[in-house]
């Protein structure tokens, strides 16, 4: 038989091995690809050449760098729309919704459920110049020609994103909400205090950090995306995972992609450790 | 103690008038109407996506088999979600156990590598993937695109099992091990029952994840057999085909559907 130390190892050594091997190795061996000078598909045994050049490139690149803060401060208002717009939706079913929670929030994770790739595809089916939206106006009459600024914008990928994420964004809130016990609103009331009160004073402050993963639960697949704005957003809606996307396949420079790479995870992980100064996840996983 | 103002008998506080079911109610519309769309062009005699419809017709769903790998496509993505599923469920169970019940050195970073995936934004660890395998000389395949999605899809495990055994009794397994069984033992016959629904829950939630996974996939599928998500990313800018795409993509969709609303109603049994 096993003994204790042997049962040990049995646990903890395959899942260890498989985020070394497909997590941890990765991601070293793409920073390390962000440190070689040259350019195209370098293998690993192509000689090592270590300069900061992929980076000094972007540095000299405004292009890049605009498009980056462009791609952050898109994934900040995707985000922060979605929570804003799923918190009602998780307060309805917390407090309003009473015996019929259960059945709503099974509607709601229906669309949630639906392919994303679908999703997307719908939103552009609708919106294009031949799309549902423009062919239903104009034959009801209300447009003699379609609108063709609906598709292929900046603005397209924002509103097809936050339609994806709304119902993905209640989850996290749901779950916060459901801490909340309605012993404490009755104590709120019995001392005087109104229903705004209540929902500021206790409601806000303990559903925050539901809100918070929500939003950063939204972000982060966000700030990476490149199949949305390269199904919707056509040329004038690229985000900067497109052009990671570009440097890994068409335009095949593998140390630059991976420079470019670098700056993202960079940054993501930066906003992560500052949210998770905020947010606990151990009471999030209950 | 509390005023009795609440409607159906609840012992209530009031509430503000704002008609937050209306606003559900509307959202529930926006959020269902691309999808019923969809539904409509699937079955509508329109080759392109246009009003008014002329008719409706089962034929984009007969000409399914017509589309050149288009099955096939189906046919991996089913696999490669299964194999995720499967082993991503196993090790998310394996973390979960090692967290909750053994001390050993590496504690919080085994369970940290596993939690971070979550992090990471999907076009970066594609690309890290991407110069992995192609710099050790491996091929791509969907061999290459299951281990990513088991990276992907663990995060999500881990946090269904733990929410499931962070309530559980240590003196369980301790009462079956006086009662003469090992721990290994302990393990299959009173833990695992006991997880079960989450188990079962897990796994679900993992195949969603990878069976709907594009951006990765994308990557390092290579340019063999695609999972139906890349298929259908390549097939987008052809709209001849488009209605049988729907068509099967429809069908697909009732699938996952039907396994989401299975793991939901499972987990909420058994909270």
């Amino acid at each position: 038989m096993l003994g204790r130390r042997g049962i040990t190892w049995a646990f903890t050594l395959p899942p260890a091995a498989w985020l070394v091997a497909f997590f941890i190795a990765p991601l070293v061996l793409i920073g390390a690809y962000s440190l070689r000078s040259g350019s195209g598909f370098l293998r690993l045994t192509d000689p090592w050449e270590l300069s900061l050049q992929q980076y000094q490139r972007i540095a000299d690149t405004p292009a890049w760098q605009y498009l980056l803060v462009v791609s952050l401060v898109m994934a900040l208002v995707i985000a922060v729309a979605a929570t804003v717009l799923a918190y009602p939706l998780a307060y309805f079913l917390k407090f309003r919704a009473g015996s019929r929670a259960s059945l709503y929030l099974i509607l709601l994770l229906i669309p949630f459920a639906t392919s994303y790739l679908l999703r997307i595809m719908a939103w552009k089916l609708m919106l294009g110049p031949e799309g549902a939206v423009n062919s239903f106006l104009t034959w009801v009459g209300l447009i003699s020609h379609p609108l063709d600024s609906l598709v292929y914008s900046r603005a397209a990928v924002v509103i097809a994103l936050v339609y994806v994420w709304i119902p993905f964004a209640v989850l996290p809130i749901f779950a916060a909400m459901q801490r909340i016990e309605r012993a404490q609103l009755e104590a709120a009331a019995d001392l005087g205090a109104g229903p705004w009160s209540r929902f500021w004073r206790i409601t806000v402050p303990l559903s925050l950090p539901g809100a918070l993963a929500a939003l950063f639960m939204v972000f982060i697949p966000t700030v990476g995306e490149y199949v949305t704005p390269a199904l919707v957003g056509g040329s004038a809606g690229l985000m900067y995972g497109n052009i990671i996307q570009q440097f890994f396949t068409r335009a095949g420079n593998w140390p630059l992609g991976a420079a470019l790479s670098m700056i993202m995870l960079g940054l993501t992980l930066v906003m992560v450790l500052l949210a998770l100064r905020v947010v606990n996840l151990r009471r999030l996983a209950t | 103690m509390t005023t009795a103002t609440g409607r159906r008998g609840e012992v209530g506080i009031g509430h503000t008038r704002i008609p937050l079911r209306g606003y559900f109610g509307a959202m529930l519309v926006l959020l269902f109407v691309p999808i019923a769309l969809l539904f409509v062009f699937s079955i509508s005699e329109n080759r392109a996506l246009t009003f008014p419809i002329k008719g409706f017709t089962l034929d984009w769903y007969r000409h399914i088999p017509d589309i050149e790998g288009l099955l096939g496509a189906a046919r991996n993505s089913l696999v490669v979600a299964v194999s995720v599923a499967t082993i991503a469920t196993a090790l998310g169970t394996a973390v979960t156990i090692a967290l909750l019940r053994f001390q050993f050195v590496g504690r919080r970073a085994l369970t940290a590598a596993g939690i971070l995936p979550l992090v990471v934004p999907y076009v970066v660890l594609a690309a890290a993937l991407l110069l992995l395998f192609r710099g050790l000389g491996l091929p791509l395949s969907l061999y290459t695109v299951g281990a990513a999605h088991v990276v992907v899809a663990l995060p999500f495990a881990i946090l269904i099992m733990v929410a499931r055994m962070i309530g559980m009794d240590p003196a369980l397994e301790d009462a079956a091990m006086d009662l003469g069984s090992t721990y290994p033992g302990a393990l299959r016959r009173v833990v695992l029952p006991l997880m079960g629904p989450a188990l079962l829950s897990a796994w679900i939630t993992c195949f969603v994840v990878s069976f709907d996974e594009v951006a990765l996939a994308n990557f390092l599928v290579g340019t063999g057999e695609p999972t139906f998500p890349v298929f259908l990313f390549g097939q987008l800018r052809y709209p001849l085909q488009l209605p049988s795409m729907i068509a099967m993509a429809v069908l697909l969709m009732l699938c996952t559907l039907t396994l989401t609303v299975v793991a939901e109603r499972v987990r909420r049994r058994n909270p």
